[in-house]
C-alpha cells in the first residue's frame, strides 16, 4: 500500500468516539489489511460518489421550473456522446482499479493461506474450533487441552484455526483480529489470524443458529507484548498449565454430553455458557466431530466418501442406515431443548432394516427449559 | 409460550386435526391476543359496514372476480400496504427489543418470539410487500404504456393475484395458530430441517412461499407475453417506455429465477415430509447446495424488485424535468446488462463459506461490474434534470431522495462485494444497513413515488401535496436515523439477528435507530392520512387525464381509465408517442367500434381459496383435508377449462356513452 | 385506425381498419412456461449431479437399475410422442374421430409408462432403497418422480381434452389446446431423454 498512512487514518479518527469500532481499529494484521482495503474502496468510490451527490442537489435546484431565466431550458436535450463516454468511462476505470485491489487482497487474505509475513521461527498455534448448540469448543491439539468459550494466544504468533460444527451452521469471528468463516457440520474450514497487540477481544458467532444464538460469544485474549516472542510463549504456557490444573477430561462421553443443546440462562439469552477447561482431549476428537462419528458405531464422513468412490455399500448396505444417521439424534424442539428423534410423516416404512436399537432415548430433561 | 404450557412440539398427531393441538393456540400471549382482538374487531366492523351498505355484490362482481389489469394492480397495491403494516409492526418490535436488551438485559421478546419476528419481517417485506407493490405497479401501468387493452392472459392475472393473497394469508394465520419459522428469511438448512426446526413454522414458510410463488411465476409469464404480443401497432421494442423495458427484464428474471426457488423449496419440503436427505448433514446431504440454489434465485430477486423501480424513477424524472429521458438506449442496455449479470454473482452472499480465493475474486469483481450499469443509470437520471424544467412535486422529491440514498447503498454494496472486506462485515448490521439502504431507498421510496405519480391516473384526483411532503420528509429523516446507526454498529462487529447483546456501548445506537423507526411510523401515518384526506377532498383535487404533462401512452387514457383503456387503437410512431400526439393536437375520434374484452371469472379466487386450505392442511398434517382440497383444486381447474365463453364485445354505443361521460367529468 | 389521429398534423398513418386483432398469445406464453419448467428440471438435474454419488453406505445405480426395464419404459414414452404427432396430423386434417382415437392410444402408452415407474418406485421402497436411504436416492426419486408427476398431469389433461373434443369438436379453442398439450408432451419426452441418459444410462455403464 502506497497511500500515505495519515490519509487512511483520517476518517478513522473522525469516526472514533471510543474504541468500539472493532473493524476500523483492529489489533491484528489480517484485520488491519481488511480495514485498509475497506478505506481504499471508500476513497476510490468517493471519486464518483461526491460528484453525484453534488449534481443531485445542484441540477434540480439550478434547473428548477420556478427559476427567473428559463433560457437554458432545452426541452429536447436527451443525448450527448461526450457525457455518455464519461458516465460509462469513469465507473469502468474505478471498477478496474477496485478489481485489481480485490484480486490482490483476496488472494493475500485468503483465510486458508498461512500468513507468510509472520516469522516461522515457531509453528503456528493450532486451534480447532467447534460450534455447538450454543457455545464454542476450542481444542488446542499441540497441547492436548481444550476450553469452552475461551481462546488465549500469544501476541505475534500465527494462529491456524480449523473449524467445524456439531449441528447447524455458525460463523466464527473475532472482529479485532479480522476475518470470518463458516463452521459447518461434516466439513472443515480454515482461518489464519494473528494478534499484534495484547488485549481481550470479543468473539462471536455471526450466523443465526437457533434460540441460543445470542449467547454464542466468547473472549479471545492475546497474551504478552509485541516483539517478545519467548516471553509471550511463556505466558501462554502458564495459561496452558492453568487449564491442565483446573480442567477435567474431555472423553468421547464427555463430549457427547457437552454437545447437547444448552444455554447459560434461557431467560437471559445474551449470557454465554461459562468458560470450562479440559486438561485432556480424546484422540482425534476434532476429526471425528468433523466426520460426525464421535458416537460409537457411526461411520465417519471420510470413510463414507471412500465407500462412495468404490460404488457404495450395495444392496447389502441397505440395512446399515442407522450407522450414517446423525441429525435426527440431535433434534431440538422450538425452545432449544433436546427432543427424541422425529420421523418425517411420509418417510417410507423400513423393510428388513437391522433394528432400531440405535434410537437411544435422548433425555428431554432440559437445561434450557422453555420460556 | 409460557413456562407452564405443555410443550406443543411433543404433542400427539390425530387423524382429524393432525398435529394441531390447543397448545398451539397462543392464548397466553398478551401481545398476540391483543393483536387478534384488534384484527377480529376491525374485521367485524368492516363486515358490518359492508353488509350495511350492500357492498358484497359490487365487491365480488367488480373486484374479486375482475380480470381488469388496472383493478388487479390496485388490489396488489392494497395487499402490499396491508402487509407493509404487518411487516413494519415486526420492525417496531425488533427495534424496541434491541433498544432494550443490552448488557445482559432480556428485553421483552424471548428468542422464541424474536426469531419468528425477524423471519416474518424479512419474508413479508420481500414476498408480500415489495413483490406485491412492484407487481401492482407493473400490472397497472405496463399495459397502458404499450397501448394494450389488458394483459395477454387476464384470467391468469386474477389467479396470480389471489394466489399471492393466499400465501399472505397463510403467513398471517401462523400468527394465531401455531408459530412462524424461526430460521431467517431464507431458511438455511440444516437449521430449517425437520430435526432442528420440528414445529409447523418452517412449513408455514414453505407453503406460503410456494403458493405465492405459483402466482408470481404465472404473472411473470403473463407480463412477458403481454409485452411481446399486445403492443400497439407500430410500437417496436425500442419504442417502449423505459418502465416497460424494466418490467420486461424483471419478468424475465422472475421466469428464470422463481423456478429455482420452487424446486429448492420443494426439496426442503421433501426433507421435512418424506425424510429425504438433500440438505441434511447426514446420509450424503449437502446444506451448502441449498445455500447456492437459494441465492441463485435470491440475487436475481433483488433485481426483480429494483429494476421496475428504476423504470418508475425514469418515468418520473423525465416527466417532471420536462425533457425526454437522457440516454434512452443506454438506459435500456444498462437494464439488460444488469439482468444478465444478476445471474453471475450469487456467491457473493457467502464469500465466508470457504470458497477459494479465485472463486471469491471472480464473484467479487462480477458484482462490482454491476455497479457500472447501475452508475450509468444514476448519471442518466441526473442528466435528465440537466437543462430541464424541474418541478418539485412529491414524486420528484422521492426521486431525488432515492438517488442520494441509493448511491450510498450502492457504495456500501460495493464494499461488501470485496471479499476480504466482506469477511469483516458479512452477517453484521452493516449488511442489514446496506440492504435496507437499497431496499427502502430504492423500492419503498419508488413505491411512494409511483403511488403519488399514478394515483391521479387510477382515481381521477391528485393526492394532497402537503401531506405528501410531510410523509416524505418524515420518511427520509426516519430512514437515515434508523439505518445509519446500523452501519456504525456493523463496524463495531455487531451481528444481525441477536435478540440481546452484552456490549452496553451498542445500546445508544440501537436507541437512535428506534427513534428513527418512530419517524418512519409518522411518515407512514402521514402517507395514509394523505390518502384519506385526498379521498375526502377529491372534488378539489380532481384532475384531467394528463395532470403532470407526461410523455407516455398511459396518460392518453381518461382518469380513471375506461375498462378497455383506449377507445381506439393507437398507432405508434416512436418513443414518447403521447408527447408527439399532444404536440400534434391529438383528439379521440367519435367514431367508435365494438371492443373485444375478456369476461370476469370466479375460478381464480376459488382455486386460490382451495390452495390456501391445502397449504394449511399440509402445515398441520391434516391429510384428509389436504387430499380433499387437492381434489377441489383439480375439479375447479378442470371445470374452468370447460368454460368456452370467455370474452365478449362492448358495443360501440356503450363505448360512446362511456367516452361521453369521461369527457364531461 | 388512424381515425383517432386524423386530427393530427401529420396524419401519415394507414387508413382505418377494424379493431386491431392480436394473434393468440397462448403458444408463446405456454412456451415461456415450458422454459420455466425446464429450469425446475435443470435444478433437479443439478441436484442429481451433486448428490448422485452420495450412497451413504447404500446401493448405487448399478445395484438398482435394470437397463432392459428402463429401455421399455423409454420406448413407451417415445412411442406416445409419435402417436401424439399422428393425432395432431389428424386434427389438422379435421378428422375428429381419428384424432380422438390417436389421443387415446397416446394416453394408453403414457399410462403404461407411469405404471412401470410406479412399479419401479414401489419395488425400490420395498427393498429399503426409498428416498430416505441416501442423498443419491433422494435426488433420484425427486427427479424421476417430478417427471412422472408431469406425465400424470399430462394424462389428466389429455383425458379432459378428449372429452372436450367429443363435446365441441375441433374448434379454434380446442385446436389451440391440442397445440399446447402437444408442446407439453414432447417437452416431457425431451426431459425424459435427459433422465434416461444421465440418471440411468451413464450410471449403469
Amino acid at each position: 500500500m502506497k497511500l500515505p498512512k495519515f490519509l487512511l487514518m483520517l476518517p478513522v479518527a473522525v469516526l472514533l468516539a471510543g474504541c468500539q469500532y472493532d473493524v476500523l481499529v483492529p489489533t491484528g494484521w489480517v484485520g488491519a489489511q481488511q480495514r485498509d482495503l475497506l478505506l481504499i474502496s471508500v476513497l476510490l468510490m468517493l471519486i464518483v460518489i461526491i460528484p453525484v451527490m453534488v449534481m443531485v442537489v445542484y441540477f434540480p435546484w439550478k434547473y428548477r421550473a420556478t427559476r427567473k431565466d428559463n433560457s437554458d431550458y432545452e426541452p429536447d436535450f436527451s443525448h450527448s456522446t461526450k457525457i455518455e463516454v464519461f458516465v460509462w468511462g469513469v465507473p469502468i476505470l474505478i471498477i478496474l482499479a477496485l478489481g485489481t485491489y480485490t484480486y490482490i487482497y483476496t488472494h493475500r487474505l485468503d483465510p486458508y493461506r498461512p500468513l507468510d509475513h509472520v516469522s516461522f521461527n515457531e509453528e503456528p498455534l493450532q486451534i480447532e474450533a467447534v460450534s455447538l448448540d450454543w457455545k464454542w469448543l476450542f481444542i488446542y491439539p499441540q497441547y492436548g487441552v481444550a476450553t469452552v468459550n475461551e481462546i488465549k494466544m500469544p501476541v505475534g504468533r500465527q494462529v491456524e484455526f480449523r473449524l467445524t460444527s456439531s449441528t447447524v451452521m455458525n460463523t466464527f469471528v473475532v472482529p479485532k483480529l479480522g476475518g470470518m468463516i463458516y463452521s459447518m457440520t461434516g466439513m472443515q474450514t480454515k482461518l489464519h489470524l494473528v494478534a499484534d497487540e495484547p488485549g481481550v477481544f470479543a468473539g462471536r458467532s455471526a450466523h443465526y443458529s437457533g434460540p441460543g444464538f445470542s449467547g454464542m460469544s466468547f473472549n479471545a485474549t492475546a497474551l504478552g507484548t509485541p516483539g517478545d516472542e519467548a516471553g509471550n510463549d511463556a505466558l501462554f504456557n502458564d495459561w496452558i498449565e492453568e487449564v491442565r490444573a483446573q480442567g477435567t477430561d474431555l472423553t468421547d462421553e464427555a463430549f457427547l454430553q457437552l454437545e447437547k443443546p444448552s444455554m447459560a440462562d434461557p431467560a437471559r439469552p445474551s449470557v454465554p455458557m461459562p468458560v470450562t477447561y479440559y486438561r485432556t482431549v480424546s484422540d482425534n476428537l476434532f476429526d471425528r466431530i468433523a466426520g460426525m462419528c464421535v458416537e460409537p458405531g457411526k461411520v465417519c464422513m471420510s470413510e463414507m466418501m471412500m465407500q462412495d468412490r468404490a460404488g457404495g455399500g450395495g444392496e447389502a448396505g441397505l440395512g446399515d442406515k442407522h450407522r450414517y444417521e446423525y441429525d435426527s439424534e440431535r433434534a431440538v424442539d422450538g425452545f432449544g431443548n433436546a427432543m427424541p428423534p422425529q420421523a418425517a410423516p411420509f418417510a417410507p416404512a423400513r423393510h428388513g432394516a437391522a433394528g432400531h436399537d440405535h434410537v437411544s432415548a435422548v433425555e428431554t430433561e432440559g437445561h434450557t427449559n422453555g420460556q | 409460550m409460557a413456562n407452564d404450557a405443555i410443550n406443543p412440539y411433543l404433542g400427539p398427531v390425530s387423524p382429524i386435526f393432525g398435529r394441531l393441538t390447543w397448545d398451539w393456540i397462543p392464548y397466553h400471549e398478551p401481545i398476540l391476543i391483543g393483536t387478534f382482538a384488534g384484527v377480529a374487531l376491525g374485521g367485524l366492523v368492516v363486515l358490518a359496514l359492508m353488509t350495511k351498505f350492500r357492498l358484497w355484490g359490487p365487491l365480488w362482481r367488480d373486484w374479486v372476480t375482475t380480470v381488469d389489469h388496472k383493478k388487479i394492480g390496485i388490489m396488489y397495491m392494497v395487499l402490499g400496504f396491508i402487509m407493509f403494516v404487518r411487516g413494519f409492526a415486526d420492525a417496531i418490535m425488533m427495534r424496541a427489543q434491541q433498544a432494550l436488551a443490552a448488557g445482559g438485559a432480556e428485553g421483552y421478546l424471548p428468542p422464541h418470539h424474536f426469531d419468528q419476528v425477524f423471519t416474518a419481517h424479512g419474508v413479508i417485506m420481500i414476498f408480500f410487500v415489495a413483490m406485491a407493490f412492484i407487481t401492482g405497479i407493473m400490472n397497472f401501468v405496463m399495459p397502458t404504456q404499450i397501448g394494450a387493452r389488458d394483459v395477454a392472459f387476464p384470467f391468469l392475472n386474477n389467479f396470480s393475484f389471489w394466489m399471492t393473497v393466499a400465501g399472505a394469508l397463510l403467513v398471517n394465520i401462523s400468527l394465531f395458530i401455531g408459530e412462524f419459522a424461526r430460521v431467517g428469511w431464507l431458511a438455511f438448512p440444516p437449521l430449517s430441517g425437520k430435526d432442528f426446526s420440528p414445529g409447523p413454522g418452517v412449513d408455514y414458510y414453505i407453503w406460503a412461499l410456494q403458493i405465492a410463488g405459483v402466482g408470481t411465476t404465472l404473472s411473470g409469464i403473463n407480463m412477458i407475453t403481454t409485452i411481446f404480443k399486445m403492443r400497439a401497432p407500430g410500437m417496436k421494442l425500442f419504442d417502449m417506455p423505459v418502465f416497460t423495458w424494466t418490467t420486461l427484464c424483471a419478468n424475465f428474471l422472475i421466469v428464470a429465477a422463481f423456478p429455482v426457488l420452487t424446486a429448492t423449496l420443494a426439496l426442503l419440503t421433501l426433507d421435512r415430509y418424506v425424510g429425504t436427505h438433500f440438505f441434511t448433514n447426514d446420509l450424503g446431504g449437502n446444506p451448502m447446495m441449498y445455500i447456492n440454489l437459494i441465492w441463485i434465485w435470491g440475487h436475481p430477486e433483488v433485481y426483480i424488485l429494483i429494476l421496475p423501480i428504476f423504470g418508475v424513477f425514469a418515468e418520473i424524472a423525465q416527466t417532471f424535468s420536462g425533457k425526454p429521458l437522457f440516454g434512452y438506449k443506454t438506459m435500456v442496455w444498462a437494464t439488460i446488462s444488469i439482468m444478465i449479470l444478476s445471474f453471475l454473482v450469487w456467491l457473493h452472499h457467502f464469500f465466508t463459506m470457504g470458497s477459494g480465493a479465485n472463486v471469491n475474486t471472480f464473484f467479487g469483481i462480477a458484482t462490482m461490474i454491476i455497479a457500472v450499469p447501475t452508475g450509468v443509470k444514476v448519471f442518466n437520471w441526473l442528466f435528465t434534470m440537466y437543462k430541464g424544467h424541474v418541478r418539485f412535486e412529491v414524486p420528484m422529491m422521492w426521486t431525488i431522495a432515492f438517488i442520494i440514498t441509493f448511491t450510498i447503498g450502492g457504495m456500501s454494496g460495493v464494499m461488501l462485494a470485496i471479499p476480504p472486506v466482506d469477511f469483516q462485515l458479512h452477517n453484521t448490521l452493516f449488511l442489514v444497513a446496506h440492504f435496507h439502504n437499497v431496499a427502502i431507498g430504492g423500492v419503498v421510496f419508488g413505491v411512494y413515488a409511483a403511488v403519488a405519480f399514478w394515483w391521479p391516473k387510477a382515481f381521477g384526483f391528485k393526492l394532497d401535496d402537503r401531506w405528501g411532503h410531510r410523509s416524505f420528509w418524515l420518511w427520509v429523516i426516519g430512514f437515515y436515523l434508523a439505518f445509519m446507526p446500523l452501519y456504525a454498529l456493523g463496524l463495531m462487529g455487531a451481528t444481525r439477528r441477536v435478540n440481546a447483546y452484552l456490549d452496553i456501548g451498542w445500546q445508544i445506537y440501537f436507541v437512535v435507530a428506534a427513534v428513527g423507526v418512530v419517524f418512519i411510523l409518522a411518515g407512514i401515518l402521514c402517507g395514509f392520512y394523505g390518502m384519506f384526506y385526498s379521498v375526502m377532498h377529491r372534488k378539489e383535487l380532481a384532475c384531467g387525464p394528463d395532470p403532470w404533462n407526461a410523455r407516455t401512452l398511459d396518460w392518453a387514457t381518461s382518469s380513471p381509465p375506461a375498462p378497455y383503456n383506449f377507445p381506439q387503437t393507437i398507432h405508434v410512431r416512436g418513443l414518447d408517442e403521447f408527447w408527439r400526439m399532444k404536440k400534434e393536437g391529438f383528439k379521440w375520434s367519435t367514431h367508435y367500434q365494438p371492443i373485444h374484452m375478456p369476461h370476469y371469472t370466479a375460478a381464480g379466487v376459488l382455486l386460490a381459496a382451495a390452495s390456501l386450505v391445502f397449504g394449511f392442511a399440509m402445515v398441520w398434517w391434516m391429510w384428509w383435508l389436504a387430499a380433499l382440497s387437492f381434489v377441489a383444486i383439480l375439479v375447479i381447474a378442470i371445470g374452468h377449462t370447460f368454460n368456452y365463453n370467455r370474452d365478449y364485445y362492448i358495443p360501440a354505443e356503450e363505448v360512446a356513452e362511456i367516452e361521453a361521460k369521461g369527457a364531461a367529468a | 385506425m388512424s381515425v383517432t389521429q386524423t386530427t393530427s398534423l401529420g396524419g401519415a398513418h394507414s387508413p382505418a381498419h377494424e379493431e386491431h386483432h392480436h394473434e393468440s398469445p397462448t403458444p408463446i406464453g405456454f412456451w415461456i412456461y415450458l422454459m420455466s419448467d425446464c429450469i425446475i428440471f435443470g435444478t433437479l438435474f443439478a441436484t442429481y449431479a451433486v448428490l448422485g454419488y452420495s450412497y451413504a453406505g447404500g446401493p448405487s445405480p448399478k445395484d438398482l437399475f435394470e437397463p432392459g426395464f428402463v429401455l421399455i419404459e423409454t420406448a413407451l414414452l417415445l412411442i406416445s410422442s409419435v402417436t401424439f404427432g399422428v393425432a395432431m396430423l389428424r386434427a389438422s386434417a379435421g378428422q375428429l374421430g381419428s384424432t380422438v382415437n390417436w389421443l387415446i392410444v397416446t394416453g394408453l402408452f403414457g399410462a403404461g409408462f407411469i405404471a412401470m415407474e410406479i412399479y419401479e418406485f414401489n419395488h425400490l421402497i420395498h427393498i429399503g432403497a426409498g428416498p430416505d436411504r441416501s442423498a443419491f436416492l433422494s435426488a433420484f426419486f425427486a427427479l424421476v418422480g417430478t417427471h412422472g408427476l408431469h406425465v400424470t398431469f399430462g394424462l389428466v389433461w389429455l383425458i379432459t381434452l378428449t372429452v372436450q373434443l367429443k363435446i365441441h369438436g375441433l374448434n379454434e379453442a380446442n385446436m389451440r389446446r391440442m397445440g399446447t398439450l402437444s408442446m407439453f408432451w414432447h417437452f416431457l419426452d425431451l426431459i425424459w431423454i435427459g433422465v434416461f441418459s444421465f440418471v440411468y444410462l451413464v450410471r449403469i455403464i
